[in-house]
């Protein structure tokens, strides 16, 4: 069977460059970057290379540039790091209720410790949070403000550069999870105000395993584990040599095609959130309607469940997802629908659609005819009333 | 629609050889697990097939037959219509039967139509020790050719419609060693795993659980002979089984069962073992496996626990969906429990038992 994969929220499948590239690393070069004999020397030079290309990416400094496992360790090397750097002088924590759980569960980790007071910030109807609220919430204990920049689930982005701004003006340190948005949209850190930026290798056609973290000049963070002091002692660990050389190639030629490709992603997005709302009755848009991810088209379709829909189009071909993949296999409604004021019943309906480099306008086709018969069934099997 | 097959694994051998036997069949096949608790409780009852473990180890199963996999959650339709009508079944008095509960209302009632009318499958398969054959036009429900393994009695709940779209692929098997060695033979990674016996989803003592979730059905009350003498105090209805000797709080000379609990009092009442067992029992939510009684009266063999002695009867069955059961000899069984009827190796139907008549 012929397979279409619309779910590259969840990952991406590895530019062919960077998998050769990787694979020669493994087979060619041994050293560990530490060590100050040639082997070493070569794998070094691999790793800063990479961190070049990291930076340049995004506007940093190599030197602002920490390479960690994922965006998991990058979120939490940012709140735990920057709190643990401001211990007795600030704890407080400003983050918002469709935070990736690597924020949330950190942030509320933290509460539970002792280690943080924690402020989650409600959202709108599509998603957003207010920049006002942000600042009002601010307080002399202030330590971070944690906001993502592309929503994962609803595609929604936030206004992080007002956000910034108002960080910058109230001295507290901005970290923004750009998990979703690196290699998709424009970042640039000499122009936005952030300070602490998430990266994750997998979401832009890179390996998974590998993340970076940006920590803008200045800004104090502290490791949060302790070991042979690599990384400049903010991420200790052997780095991952193979898997940081396939970050740098894949965000490199991400940024390269980055334009081109997101404008053409956008307008094969735009058809399908136009042509299932046409096909399908009762089909609620989720995030913002047109301030979202290029790539990505998210649903709630009422009488249905998640579940039933993801299962049904692999079934038939169809790779997607009912909201993130981390939380799959468990049919509690997505905290991010809550939060966005849909109640359960239709939070429970819910589809992610992601496209990628690879997705053209036949498979948006071949979604568009599979789609509304599986809905009609599930609604069917539902007792299902629905107004058009 | 597709030909597709659901198998329901459990992340047992029995549900894993099931799946396989219809892949080597050629049949395109669907694994599912169904989750039946809430995430996380796997270590506390590692029994059970819905928890997180179990999962894992159906998943192992199908990733090495190479079938699709999905863990579906159940959780709530097994809370509701399982632990709710156990907890409820005790604390009226009855005994439940969460098997038969769980088969009727979750594996059959709610996964089988999901699988036809969500997922648009034409048959689930289970890995239950059991046969469906179909000849002149009608599915009949049959033991396993495997007597020491059959589990017909925990499906008589099932009608035609049901039947038609089940498959029980494993009930073909001779007996356990050919079970063991078809699964050596596909490499099943859980051949070992041990038979999955207590209830599943209560770890420690069954009271407990009742005694959280009713608590008013701990009031202590008398314990009396069936002339009404007072021989002792009980501490709660819900704590007590039919039949049941220990736990009475009594000593005297005899032997002494519970006979029957009267809610409205909350006493219990006791007696020897020639007291209590009795011929005629009335039956509820009475089910048929062809839809329709064979006759408003009828012989069949009743069996009156899972892998019980078929006991000769005679049935006599309303239009309300209750029946009355006749044993030819006097036999105990608590309310609550279901009483199968067989004729030779076929599964007529079956129902719950209400409440013990005159005999």
């Amino acid at each position: 069977m012929r397979r279409v994969y619309l779910d590259h929220a969840a990952t991406t499948p590895v530019d062919p460059e960077v998998a050769d590239l990787m694979a020669q690393v493994l087979r060619e070069v041994s050293g560990n970057p530490s060590s100050i004999y040639a082997e070493g020397r070569q794998a070094r030079a691999l790793v800063d290379r990479a961190r070049d290309e990291v930076a340049q990416a995004i506007g940093a400094d190599p030197a602002e540039i920490v390479f960690t496992s994922g965006g998991t360790e990058a979120d939490n090397l940012a709140l735990r790091g920057v709190l643990k750097a401001r211990e007795g002088e600030a704890d407080g924590i400003v983050t918002t209720a469709i935070e990736h759980h690597a924020i949330l569960d950190t942030a509320l980790d933290l509460e539970a410790h002792g280690q943080a007071r924690v402020t989650v910030l409600p959202v709108d109807r599509d998603g957003r949070v207010s920049a006002q609220a942000v600042a009002r919430s601010i307080d002399e204990r202030t330590a971070i403000v944690s906001v993502m920049h592309g929503n994962n689930e609803v595609g929604t982005l936030q206004p992080v550069l007002e956000i910034g701004a108002i960080c910058r003006e109230r001295g507290v340190a901005f970290h923004s999870d750009a998990v979703q948005t690196v290699g998709a949209l424009a970042i640039d850190v000499r122009t936005m105000p952030i300070d602490l930026l998430s990266v994750n290798a997998h979401k832009f056609y890179g390996p998974k395993g590998v993340g970076a973290l940006f920590i803008r000049r200045g800004t104090r963070v502290s490791t949060v584990q302790t070991g042979g002091g690599q990384e400049k002692g903010r991420r200790t660990g052997t780095e991952n040599v193979s898997g940081i050389v396939g970050l740098g190639a894949a965000l490199r030629i991400a940024a390269s095609r980055r334009a081109v490709e997101s404008a053409r992603q956008a307008e094969l997005r735009d058809r399908l959130i136009r042509e299932i709302r046409s096909r399908i009755p009762d089909a609620t848009l989720t995030g913002h309607p047109t301030d979202r991810l290029p790539n990505s088209a998210s649903f709630c379709f009422s009488g249905t469940q998640g579940e039933a829909l993801v299962v049904s189009l692999d079934l038939e071909g169809f790779s997607v997802s009912s909201g993130s993949a981390c939380t799959s296999g468990n049919t509690d409604p997505s905290h991010v629908l809550l939060a966005l004021g849909l109640d359960r019943d239709l939070a429970q309906g819910s589809l992610r659609l992601t496209l990628g480099r690879d997705t053209t306008g036949a498979d948006i086709d071949a979604l568009l005819a599979a789609l509304p018969p599986i809905v009609a069934r599930l609604r069917a099997a539902s007792g299902a009333t629905v107004s058009a | 629609m597709s030909e597709r097959v659901f198998v329901a694994m459990s992340g047992g051998v029995d549900s894993a050889l099931a799946a396989a036997l219809l892949v080597e069949r050629g049949e395109d096949v669907v694994g599912v697990w169904m989750r039946l608790t809430a995430g996380g409780a796997s270590s506390d009852s590692p029994r059970c097939c819905g928890t997180d473990e179990a999962g894992e180890d159906a998943r192992r199963a199908a990733a090495h037959l190479g079938i699709p996999f999905y863990a579906l959650d159940y959780a709530e339709v097994f809370g509701r219509e399982v632990i709710d009508r156990f907890v409820r079944a005790y604390a009226s008095g009855e005994t439940p039967n969460p098997c038969v509960a769980c088969n009727g209302y979750v594996k059959f009632e709610a996964l089988l139509s999901d699988v036809v009318r969500k997922f648009g499958g034409s048959r689930l398969a289970t890995g239950h020790y059991a046969r469906v054959a179909h000849d002149a036009g009608r599915y009949r429900l049959l033991r396993a050719r495997d007597p020491m393994k059959d589990q017909s009695y925990a499906l008589y709940m099932l009608g035609q419609a049901d039947l038609a779209r089940l498959e029980l692929p494993i009930g073909e098997l001779e007996d356990k060693g050919e079970t063991r060695a078809l699964a050596a033979r596909y490499g099943l990674p859980n051949a070992a795993k041990a038979e999955s016996m207590d209830i599943c989803f209560v770890s420690g003592d069954y009271r407990d659980l009742v005694r959280e979730r009713a608590p008013a059905a701990f009031q202590p009350g008398p314990v009396e002979r069936a002339d009404g003498t007072v021989v002792g105090a009980h501490a709660g209805i819900g704590g007590l089984t039919i039949g049941q000797r220990s736990g009475v709080g009594i000593a005297t000379g005899e032997r002494l069962y519970v006979l029957r609990l009267e809610l409205d009092r909350g006493a219990a009442i006791v007696g020897t073992k020639a007291e209590i067992a009795t011929t005629t029992y009335a039956l509820r939510e009475v089910r048929f496996t062809a839809d329709e009684p064979p006759a408003a009266v009828f012989a069949a063999d009743a069996v009156l626990r899972y892998r019980g002695t078929p006991l000769a009867s005679r049935v006599r069955v309303s239009t309300d969906g209750t029946a009355v059961l006749e044993l030819t000899e006097a036999a105990l069984v608590a309310p609550g429990q279901a009483a199968v009827l067989y004729r030779g190796d076929e599964v007529i139907g079956g129902g719950v038992v209400d409440h013990p008549l005159a005999a």
